[in-house]
C-alpha cells in the first residue's frame, strides 16, 4: 500500500482532557462531545463519551462489533437525541436541532448499511446532496423560469465535478442502484460532500472492498481532506486503512471510550489489545 | 448549454400522445364517427386521466398509498359547480366561467390537501392509506348533508334546505342527498384535453426540478434523504397538495358535465378505480397512467356494444387480472423488452406503456 509521505502528527491536549492534532490547536476543534450519553430503556449504549476533532483532522472511531460506534453517529446526526451530555459544532450546541438542521449546520454523513435513492441517477443521489445549495423554489421549477436553467446549470457542473474526485463522471447517467457495491459507497461520500459539510462522517466506508480498492479510497480521503479542508471522522474495521490514516484514534468499548491517541498509541496500549484479543491467561 | 435529457425527450412524448389522441378524436368528432355513447365518455376519459396521473404523484411518486382521491375529486366538483352557478352573473362567457370553475375547484382541492395532508403525512404505509380513506368517506357524507345557495347577497351554507333563508330569486345550487342540481354542462372536450396538458405540464416540470427529486428521494430513502438536508414534511406536503389541486380540477370539469351530481358518485370504488389505473399504467409511469386511464375506463362502455353486454364487468375484471398477470410475468417482460430493443434502434419510435 503506497501513501503518500505525510509529517507525523502530534497530538496536544485542548481544554478538557480532549486531544486534537497540533496544527489545529490554536483554532477552535470543529466538533466537541462533552459526556455524550444514551440510554435505550434500561440499557446504556454509549456513555461518557468525551472527543474533540480538529478542524482538518482524520479520526477514526473504531472498537468491537456492538461497542456503539454507530450510536455515535446516530447522536452526532440527530437520529438519536442524547440522553445526557453536550455536542458542540463548531461551538454551537446542537442540542435543539433535528437531523436536517445538523446537516445544513455542516455534519454530513454516510451509512454502513448503504443509503441511496436507488432508483435517481448517480447525478441525481448528488444533485440531491446539492439540494440545500441550488436557490431556485417550486414555481421557477414548475414554469421554467430562468431561475430553474441557471440553477440546475450550476448543479449539473458541481454535480460532475465532484463526481470526477472519485473517477464517477462518466457514470452520471446510470442508475444508483445498478453500480457495483464499492461505486455505491463511493458515490454515497460524493452525496455527502455535496452537502458542503465542515464535519465528514463515513461508517464503515472499506466495507466490502478489495485491498486495491481500500487503497485507492485512503488517497481520496486524504485527498478530500486536503482539497476542502474538512473534518472527517470514521468508523472502521479495516486496520490497515485506520493505522494508516487517521491522526486521532478512539477505542470504544461498551459504550466507554478505553483509550485514545495517536495510531502508535493506540497500537501499543493494553486495554485496546485486551478489547480486541482478549486478556493474556496468568502464567 | 441546453441539453435535452431522457426525462425532457418522454415529456415531450407525452403531450405528443395526448395531442395527436385530441386530433384523432376531434377528426372523428366532426365526422361523426363516434356514436353517442362515446361522445358521452369523451369529458369523463379526461378527467379520469388528470385523475390517474395526479393520483400517480402521491402513490408512483411520492411513494404514499392514497384512497381517499375521490374525495379530493369530490371537493373539487361541488365547489366547481357552486362557483360556476354563483359566477353567472359575473362572467357571462361560459368558457371563462369554466376557466373560473376549474380554478376554484382546484383550489379547493389544495386546501383539502393541506387540511388533511398535515395530520396525515406524519403517518407512514398502511396508516396513511387508511386515514386517507375515512377522508373520502367523510367527503362524501357531508357533502350528502349540506346544501348551498346563492342569492344578490351571497352564497348561502347550511345543514338544511329551510336554514339557508334564501332572498326572493335566491337559487339551491347543492341539495343535500340529492346533489348538485340544475348544473350548466358547461364542460367540453376541448377543456378535457387541455386540463391533461396542464395536468402533464405541472407533473412533469414538478418531477424533473429540484423539488420533485427531493420527493423522489423521499420515496426511495427518507433516512437518507434527511441526512442530505431535505425536509421531509414539506416536500411531501408539496406532492400531496399539488396531487389534490389537479384531483380538484378534474373533478370540477366532471361535475360541470353533467346536469346533476351526486356525492355518493365519489365514493371507495372510484378512489380504487383511479388507483387500479396508476397501479395497471405503472407506478411512477406517466405516460402508463394516462393509456390506463384511457383504455380502462373507456373499455366497459366498449363492450356494451358487443352481444356479450350483460357480461361486461366480469369481463372487465378478467381483463384487469390478465393485465395484472402479464405485466409481471417475467417471460412477457423478457419479450416486451426484446421488441422495444428492435424499436429502439429506429430513433422515432415511441413505445408506449415504457417506464419514464
Amino acid at each position: 500500500m503506497v501513501m503518500p509521505k505525510r509529517e507525523p502528527t502530534k497530538l496536544v491536549p485542548v481544554p478538557s482532557t480532549n486531544i486534537i492534532p497540533e496544527r489545529d490547536v490554536d483554532k477552535s476543534p470543529i466538533l466537541e462531545c462533552r459526556h455524550l450519553g444514551i440510554d435505550f430503556g434500561g440499557l446504556t449504549a454509549v456513555n461518557e463519551f468525551n472527543m474533540a476533532i480538529g478542524r482538518t483532522e482524520i479520526a477514526g472511531l473504531i472498537g468491537p462489533n456492538g461497542a456503539g460506534k454507530t450510536t455515535v453517529f446516530n447522536l452526532l446526526t440527530k437520529v438519536y437525541q442524547p440522553t445526557r451530555g453536550t455536542i458542540l459544532l463548531d461551538g454551537v450546541d446542537t442540542h435543539s436541532m433535528n437531523t436536517v438542521q445538523v446537516n445544513k449546520a455542516g455534519i454530513a454523513r454516510t451509512f454502513q448499511n448503504i443509503r441511496l435513492f436507488n432508483n435517481l441517477t448517480v447525478e441525481d443521489n448528488v444533485k440531491l446532496g446539492l439540494h440545500n445549495h441550488i436557490s431556485y423554489g417550486m414555481w421557477q421549477g414548475l414554469f421554467r423560469l430562468p431561475g430553474y436553467w441557471k440553477g440546475e446549470r450550476v448543479a449539473h457542473e458541481r454535480a460532475m465535478e465532484l463526481l470526477s474526485i472519485f473517477d464517477m463522471a462518466h457514470l452520471a447517467s446510470a442508475k444508483a442502484g445498478s453500480l457495483p457495491y464499492g461505486a455505491q459507497r463511493r458515490l454515497e461520500i460524493v452525496r455527502a460532500l455535496a452537502t458542503n459539510p465542515s464535519l465528514l462522517l463515513l461508517d464503515e466506508p472499506a466495507a466490502g472492498m478489495n485491498p486495491s480498492e481500500t487503497a485507492e479510497l485512503m488517497e481520496n480521503i486524504v485527498k478530500i481532506r486536503d482539497t476542502f479542508q474538512i473534518a472527517i471522522l470514521l468508523i472502521e474495521h479495516d486496520m490497515s486503512l485506520v493505522m494508516g490514516i487517521c491522526e486521532g484514534i478512539c477505542v470504544l468499548n461498551f459504550g466507554q471510550i478505553i483509550a485514545k491517541g495517536t495510531p502508535d498509541e493506540i497500537q501499543a496500549d493494553p486495554a485496546v489489545i485486551e478489547a480486541y484479543l482478549g486478556k493474556q491467561k496468568e502464567g | 448549454m441546453k441539453k435535452i435529457n431522457k426525462n425532457s425527450l418522454n415529456g415531450f412524448i407525452n403531450y405528443g400522445i395526448v395531442i395527436a389522441a385530441f386530433v384523432v378524436l376531434q377528426l372523428l368528432l366532426n365526422r361523426g364517427a363516434l356514436s353517442n355513447s362515446l361522445q358521452s365518455l369523451l369529458v369523463p376519459t379526461c378527467c379520469y386521466i388528470v385523475m390517474a396521473v395526479s393520483l400517480n404523484l402521491t402513490v408512483g411518486i411520492l411513494g404514499e398509498l392514497s384512497l381517499g382521491h375521490a374525495g379530493f375529486m369530490s371537493l373539487g366538483a361541488f365547489s366547481g359547480i357552486t362557483a360556476a352557478i354563483a359566477l353567472q352573473g359575473l362572467i357571462p362567457s361560459p368558457a371563462l366561467r369554466l376557466a373560473a370553475a376549474l380554478l376554484v375547484g382546484g383550489l379547493v382541492g389544495a386546501i383539502g390537501g393541506v387540511i388533511i395532508g398535515v395530520p396525515v403525512l406524519r403517518l407512514r404505509g398502511d396508516y396513511l392509506a387508511i386515514v386517507t380513506l375515512a377522508f373520502g368517506e367523510i367527503i362524501k357524507n357531508v357533502i350528502m348533508v349540506l346544501y348551498i345557495g346563492v342569492d344578490e347577497k351571497g352564497l348561502h351554507v347550511a345543514m338544511s334546505e329551510a336554514g339557508l333563508h334564501l332572498a326572493e330569486g335566491g337559487v339551491t345550487i347543492v341539495k343535500g342527498p340529492m346533489g348538485a342540481v340544475n348544473v350548466p354542462k358547461l364542460a367540453s372536450f376541448t377543456a378535457g384535453f387541455l386540463l391533461i396538458l396542464v395536468t402533464l405540464l405541472v407533473v412533469q416540470n414538478l418531477v424533473s426540478s429540484r423539488s420533485g427529486r427531493a420527493i423522489m428521494a423521499l420515496r426511495d430513502n427518507r433516512i437518507a434523504a434527511e441526512s442530505v438536508g431535505i425536509n421531509v414534511t414539506k416536500y411531501k406536503l408539496m406532492a400531496f397538495v399539488t396531487s389534490a389541486a389537479l384531483a380538484g380540477a378534474a373533478g370540477a370539469l366532471f361535475g360541470l358535465n353533467y346536469s346533476s351530481t351526486v356525492s355518493s358518485k365519489f365514493d371507495f370504488n372510484t378512489s380504487i378505480l383511479v388507483l387500479v389505473f396508476v397501479v395497471l399504467g405503472g407506478l411512477g409511469s406517466i405516460r402508463g397512467s394516462v393509456i390506463a386511464a384511457a383504455l380502462l375506463y373507456v373499455l366497459p362502455e366498449l363492450l356494451r356494444q358487443f352481444k356479450l353486454a350483460e357480461y361486461r364487468m366480469l369481463i372487465y375484471a378478467i381483463i384487469l387480472i390478465l393485465v395484472m398477470l402479464c405485466t409481471n410475468n417475467p417471460m412477457l417482460k423478457q419479450l416486451m423488452d426484446n421488441t422495444i430493443g428492435k424499436f429502439k434502434k429506429q430513433p422515432a419510435a415511441a413505445e408506449k406503456g415504457g417506464a419514464q
